[in-house]
């Protein structure tokens, strides 16, 4: 697929079965990556920094928990905390809500997605990995109305097919990929960022 | 919600104007989100109507305050919170004639009786007075009245657990049907009352103040000056305590507070 535009960062959203795919993604990552990659996975309040660790031990690039208001930067994978939702404000910086959960998840991927695609409009890439619940479809749909780019895991492959099904039938996905081609098109944006 | 934030912003300082509630320095994303929601229940597709909804209709504006002041809460919510407590602050507390504690942005009441059973379980419930306060009246009138779903109490039960208490939990409420009222002694020593962050001073001096998972929905500026509010109202070597996820880093009193507990984000003021 021909890159026409500069892409400024990407949203992740899976549940049950996201951390072999995320790893398979991010893994394959320099460090230096030119985008920021802004993560949400369903996960138990119960272990704080867990994800986190167990993602950075096997990745170049650098992973760490959303904070707070902090500002986002490229080259960095952010993750948000257990038991809050994360949005993103029109600053580059990060909010966290204790609001309701959404999905019954919190964080949810709805709440990230929507909130990104209100910031980053056309220069937002949305990946949907392997999951559980239909948590992300609505977020996909907002990305599209703004012209960003929706990308899904294919069901086929994805360990757990039914979120990336969801999202999928809601009509609201440009590519279905498997996690290979998915990898190559993460390459291939930041080659691309990397010429300009 | 396809909205310019300009517009939200008009819209935020026309509510200031009309009714003295300041939300201009609320953190824009999830004001956003809590507008959206609010139109979305009442079937309110443009944003110039639910504007001008907002400023005609009071009892709609009231409604929309309720929308905007997230009341999520438990009891001992962040068990190691109440156990950092419990181990570092409490036996600073001992130490005082007289014991004041505000919590702020108290919600209905959950983390006001959990720190009423932290005092009553070291004795100090008889000389401290702790005034809880909110924006959100409604919030406020449940809290007065103590009375909260039975179905929670599992989950209750087994934080106040995790935060190093020993009693028998259920000891400190009866049950009625599917609700339970708390203990009398509980509340005869908490002050409700009506307290905006973002425009009221500071209304006494405290050794322990508690604003959890408030700060987060205000944009830096209004955290700082809130954090400076805080200053103001403690007194020498008194305790924050903050949420989860909230820090001073926004704040230009940092320098004028050292780390109790910094994973479970408790500071003492040090002058
Ligand atoms: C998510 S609740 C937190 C409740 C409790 N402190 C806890 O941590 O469980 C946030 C509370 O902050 C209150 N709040 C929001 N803006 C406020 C303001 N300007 N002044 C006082 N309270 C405010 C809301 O009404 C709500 O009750």
């Amino acid at each position: 697929m021909d890159i026409d535009h500069t892409y400024e960062a990407i949203v992740i959203g899976t549940s049950a079965g996201g951390l072999s795919a995320l790893t398979a993604l991010l893994s394959i990552l320099p460090s230096y990556y030119s985008l920021p990659i802004i993560i949400v996975q369903h996960r138990s309040k119960d272990h704080q920094n867990l994800l986190e660790e167990v993602l950075q031990s096997k990745c170049l690039i650098k992973i760490q928990q959303a904070e707070e208001k902090e500002s986002i930067l490229a080259g960095v994978v952010y993750i948000a905390p257990p038991n809050y939702h994360l949005l993103i404000e029109r600053d580059y910086t990060f909010s966290l809500t204790s609001d309701e959960p959404v999905n019954y998840s919190r964080p949810s991927i709805d709440v990230l997605f929507e909130s990104a695609a209100l910031v980053y409009a056309n220069k937002l890439i949305g990946i949907i990995l392997t999951g559980t619940n239909r948590d992300g479809s609505e977020g996909m749909s907002v990305i599209k109305q703004y012209a960003g780019l929706t990308i899904a895991q294919d069901p086929k492959e994805a360990e757990f097919p039914a979120m990336p099904l969801a999202a999928i039938q809601a009509h609201v996905i440009e590519q279905v990929w498997q996690l290979a081609e998915i990898q190559k098109f993460l390459i291939n944006i930041h080659a691309d960022n990397e010429k300009r | 919600m396809n909205v310019e934030s300009k517009e939200i912003k008009q819209l935020l300082q026309s509510i200031l104007s009309a009714y003295g509630y300041d939300f201009t320095e609320y953190a824009e994303a999830s004001v956003r989100r809590r507008m959206s929601l609010f139109m979305s229940t009442r079937k309110i597709t443009a944003f110039p109507d639910f504007a001008h909804l907002l400023l005609r209709d009071e009892m709609i504006f009231e409604q929309f305050i309720q929308e905007l002041s997230v009341t999520v809460t438990e009891m001992f919510r962040d068990p190691d919170f109440y156990k950092s407590l419990r181990d570092h602050v409490i036996k600073r507390l001992a130490t005082y004639p007289f014991i004041k504690v505000w919590v702020a942005g108290c919600a209905t009441g959950e983390e006001v009786y959990s720190i009423a059973i932290l005092l009553k379980e070291a004795n100090l419930l008889d000389r401290a007075v702790i005034y809880a306060t909110d924006i959100n009246q409604r919030s406020l009138q449940i809290a007065k009245e103590g009375v909260f779903p039975i179905d929670r109490m599992k989950q209750y039960t087994q934080n106040y657990q995790h935060s190093g208490g020993t009693e028998s939990f259920s000891d400190y409420y009866t049950s009625k049907y599917d609700s339970v009222l708390f203990d009398k002694s509980l509340r005869k020593n908490i002050v409700f009352s009506s307290h905006n962050l973002a425009v009221d001073k500071s209304f006494n001096e405290f050794q322990l103040i508690l604003c959890r998972n408030v700060l987060i929905y205000f944009n830096q500026q209004l955290q700082n000056k809130v954090i400076n509010l805080f200053y103001e109202s403690l007194c020498p070597f008194g305790i924050l305590g903050l949420g989860n996820k909230e820090s001073l880093l926004f704040s230009e009193k940092k320098s004028f507070f050292d780390d109790v507990d910094r994973k479970e984000k408790i500071f003492i003021k040090n002058i």
